[in-house]
């Protein structure tokens, strides 16, 4: 029993990895008035160059790298569309989603053909395992870059309420014309809040492709990117409830899966839709309480 | 020595439009500088072309003799100017220290406790009462333009500019915000303020710009000139005639019976606490109280936006539906909301505006009919003299144009009952003028007339009777004959609550 339920720990710890950096880059985002749907296509892309990178360098580093630039780089092409033009927050989000997603397909077909089995590195990213042959092992045995993102939620918490910099990404996602007025430069802070997000949601993206698979495959993000922005309306903007909502999610989801796995008498469809089930449940359950930045989808514009 | 400021030529555009036309403008160190003009004459835009929010499209601006161009807020605050505008530019879920210090928090981490004390001593130092970890959300009116003085003065400005800073306070506030001034003066500082009020600009200004219509129209030093000289220059005529209510005799059916209203709010507050009052037809009656005693919830609850614990509302004998808008509006009971901007929708056409509280009479088989639309807006437009085109966004409105949307599409349809909240707040002379004789006219008409005001001048002008409002009921009573402005003030401060 003990035994299941820490291995059931260490399933969450590694589904919530990837979640929890697209979350975390999500966050920041919003925080900043900017809802950026463009998340599942840029960590698939990310994904995807991260993959491409590592393979031509034979560097897992150069690998992630790629993929937070590459998530860096959409989420700039984000505030070209709706931070500069002023465009639509849902239809560039989504217009980016779409093209960066078309383009990892594409890239992909140009690069491996028809390949049925999905391309695999030589080797990837190991997990630590700090201890050993303990009962613990099925716990802690986990990627460096599972730790990172756990680190990432009080690293981002502090940057968003301890520093000046996010103290001017908060006000620019509460009211930009009281940060104008108050000599703030209110598309730099969303661009800079872009950029630094969108990194975070890459290396989310290169995690799976580097670390836990190993190898890529088109249904590689398959959601997460849109379970990200489910779990950061779950927090209420805040990292540590965006935390809580990504445990809870892939919780459920690991339990799911091992309730599949031992064959249990549920038709799967319906074990697969619960973690999603839940998670709107929660959301309808505390969403009631909730504090969206006020800024939030309002492009910036000064008259005149 | 130079002015501090000064700005010659200044010309800006909005399309058609000149808000400003070859304005010079100039302030000398240490002076309190009123600037004067009707709704829509171009202040706001010349005061947003100083603080750099608006580019000018000719003129040039010196800062102690020195060209400048300041084409941000930044600039601006380099320079030495403070801008409190006639909407607060502040972020509701920040502390006021947070508010204060934002744009110009001197280290890359916050300390919060630093923070709040050097924001304390800043405000000590001005002697402005504010509590610096307060959510800013949360303060009065007159607090929030207190923060944002405090952050003005926090960014060490010399000419701080204020847009109509006592349109929003009640008139204990307008004297505290005076002494503010005094002794911002007192350190050499120079002061614009934005009013329409001639006795303020008598109280406190050495100096005084009049524009109209995008012009420069006078200059001149306050104790050289007269209200009723500045009057007429600003409105270009002769005189301003007075309307005000003489003929106190009518006596029809009692129109609104409000009966025993208790509320309490969210945080479990009493607001109202049994108020009773009713309203005859071709009657106007006056509630005076300062700010916060129950006003706001009393309005909420007669335009249909609250409902409260207890307690009935009759309009025409019919028992008004509470938290029902529509049905509201079926009684035919016309709002004058007090906050303006939330009586408009800022994106939707001048003409859509006017048009909002009667959809369905411009309706023809579930589509809009554009050409009524279009003649309803521009028969009010000419009947309350809107400055502005029947598609132009409400949004682009001078403040008093936007009041007077709100005026023509409550007024317009004959109402039976007319709850007035603060109708004049921010108007001009003129505009005032035209407000309160429109509200004569209702009351000729046989409208029964709820007049909420925190301008006692204005409510011994137009109220038949007159009721005190403190803490949640009506603390008095008086007929317009014989009403005392030292016992009304005294009523509306507590003094003798069962009087
Ligand atoms: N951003 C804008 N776009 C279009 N027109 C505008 C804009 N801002 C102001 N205007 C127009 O310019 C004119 C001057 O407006 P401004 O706000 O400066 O008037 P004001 O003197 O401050 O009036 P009030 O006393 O009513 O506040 C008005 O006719 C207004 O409709
Ligand atoms: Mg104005």
């Amino acid at each position: 029993m003990m035994d299941s339920i820490l291995v059931l720990m260490g399933a969450m710890l590694r589904i919530a990895t990837p979640i929890l950096f697209g979350a975390m880059g999500e966050t920041l985002i919003e925080r900043a008035g900017v809802l950026n749907l463009g998340i599942e296509g840029t960590m698939l892309l990310a994904a995807f160059n991260g993959f491409v990178a590592a393979q031509l360098t034979g560097s897992l580093w150069i690998g992630l790298l790629a993929g937070a630039l590459t998530g860096g780089l959409l989420c700039l092409l984000m505030g070209g569309l709706s931070v500069t033009l002023g465009l639509n927050q849902h239809v560039s989000g989504l217009g980016i989603t779409l093209l960066a997603s078309g383009i990892a397909l594409f890239a992909f077909r140009i690069l491996y053909g028809g390949a049925t089995t999905p391309p695999a590195l030589a080797d990837s990213f190991q997990p630590l395992n700090p201890f050993p042959d303990t009962i613990l092992t099925p716990v802690f045995e986990q990627h460096w870059l599972t730790y990172a993102a756990l680190v990432s939620v009080p690293l981002v918490t502090w940057l968003l309420n301890r520093t000046t910099f996010g103290l001017r990404l908060r006000a620019v996602g509460e009211n930009p014309e009281a940060a104008d007025t108050a000599g703030i430069n209110v598309y730099r802070m969303r661009y800079q809040a872009l950029i630094l997000g969108g990194a975070l949601m890459g290396i989310g993206g290169a995690f799976l492709s580097l670390a836990q698979l190993g190898a890529f495959a088109h249904g590689i993000i398959n959601g997460r990117g849109w379970v990200a922005i489910a779990v950061v309306i779950f927090g209420n903007w805040q990292p540590s409830r965006v935390l809580a909502g990504a445990l809870l999610f892939s919780g459920v989801q690991a339990l799911q899966l091992r309730l599949q796995a031992a064959g249990v008498a549920l038709p799967y469809e319906l074990l697969l839709a619960l973690p999603y089930v839940l998670v709107i449940a929660a959301i309808a359950l505390v969403g009631r309480n909730i504090s969206v930045p006020a800024a939030l989808l309002k492009p910036y514009r000064r008259e005149g | 020595m130079p002015p501090i400021i000064e700005m010659r030529g200044i010309t800006k555009r909005f399309g058609a439009l000149t808000a400003n036309d070859g304005i010079d403008f100039s302030i000398e160190p240490g002076e309190i500088h009123a600037l004067l003009g009707e709704n829509g004459a171009g202040k706001s835009t010349l005061m947003k072309i100083l603080y750099g929010l608006y580019q000018p499209d000719a003129g040039e601006i010196r800062i102690n003799g020195q060209p400048v161009r300041l084409t941000s807020p930044a600039e601006a605050i380099v320079s030495g100017i403070g801008f409190v505008s006639q909407h607060f530019a502040l972020v509701p879920k920040f502390t006021v220290a947070e508010n204060v210090v934002l744009g110009h928090e001197g280290s890359r981490t916050l300390h919060p406790t630093a923070m709040s004390t050097t924001v304390m001593e800043t405000a000590a130092s001005l002697r402005l009462l504010i509590d610096v970890n307060a959510i800013v959300g949360r303060l009065s009116v007159g607090e929030q333009q207190r923060v944002e003085i405090l952050k003005a003065l926090y960014r060490d400005c010399k000419v701080l500019i204020m847009d109509e800073p006592t349109a929003v306070l009640a008139p204990g506030d307008i004297a505290a915000l005076f002494d503010i001034l005094r002794v911002l003066q007192g350190r050499g500082m120079s002061v614009i303020i934005i009013t329409h009020k001639l006795d303020e600009v008598f109280a406190i200004s050495q100096r005084v710009t009049v524009l109209r219509l995008g012009k420069v129209v006078g200059e001149v030093r306050t104790q050289d000139s007269t209200p009723a000289a500045l009057a007429q220059m600003m409105v270009g005529r002769q005189t301003v005639t007075v309307a005000r209510n003489t003929d106190h005799r009518r006596q029809d059916a009692v129109k609104l019976d409000v009966r025993d209203l208790r509320l309490t709010d969210k945080r479990g507050g009493l607001r109202l606490r049994g108020l009773s009052l009713e309203v005859r037809g071709g009657e106007i009656v006056g509630v005076a109280g300062v700010a916060g005693n129950g006003q706001s919830e009393l309005v909420s609850v007669l335009t249909g936006m609250a409902a409260p614990d207890s307690g009935s509302v009759t309009v025409g004998g019919a028992p008004l539906p509470f938290r029902d808008p529509k049905a509201v509006s079926r009684l035919k009971v016309a709002r004058i909301p007090e906050d303006r901007l939330k009586g408009v929708i800022g994106d939707l056409s001048v003409q859509d505006n006017l048009m909002l509280e009667s959809v369905e009479d411009f309706t023809r088989m579930g589509h809009l009919d554009r050409a009524r639309i279009r003649a309803n807006a521009e028969a009010l437009i000419r009947a309350f003299q809107i400055k502005a085109a029947p598609t132009d966004l409400a949004r682009t409105l001078s403040g008093g144009n936007i009041q007077k949307i709100i005026l023509a599409r409550s007024l317009g349809h004959a109402p039976e009952v007319v709850i007035a909240a603060q109708p004049t707040r921010g108007l001009d002379i003129g505009a005032t003028e035209y407000v309160h004789q429109k509200l004569l006219e209702q009351k000729e008409r046989g409208a029964a007339i709820l007049l909420i005001s925190e301008d006692l001048e204005e409510i011994l002008l137009l109220s038949d009777r007159i009721l005190v409002i403190y803490e949640g009921r009506i603390a008095g009573t008086f007929a317009a004959q014989d009403a005392q402005i030292d016992q009304i003030g005294a009523l509306m401060t507590g003094a003798h609550p069962h009087a």
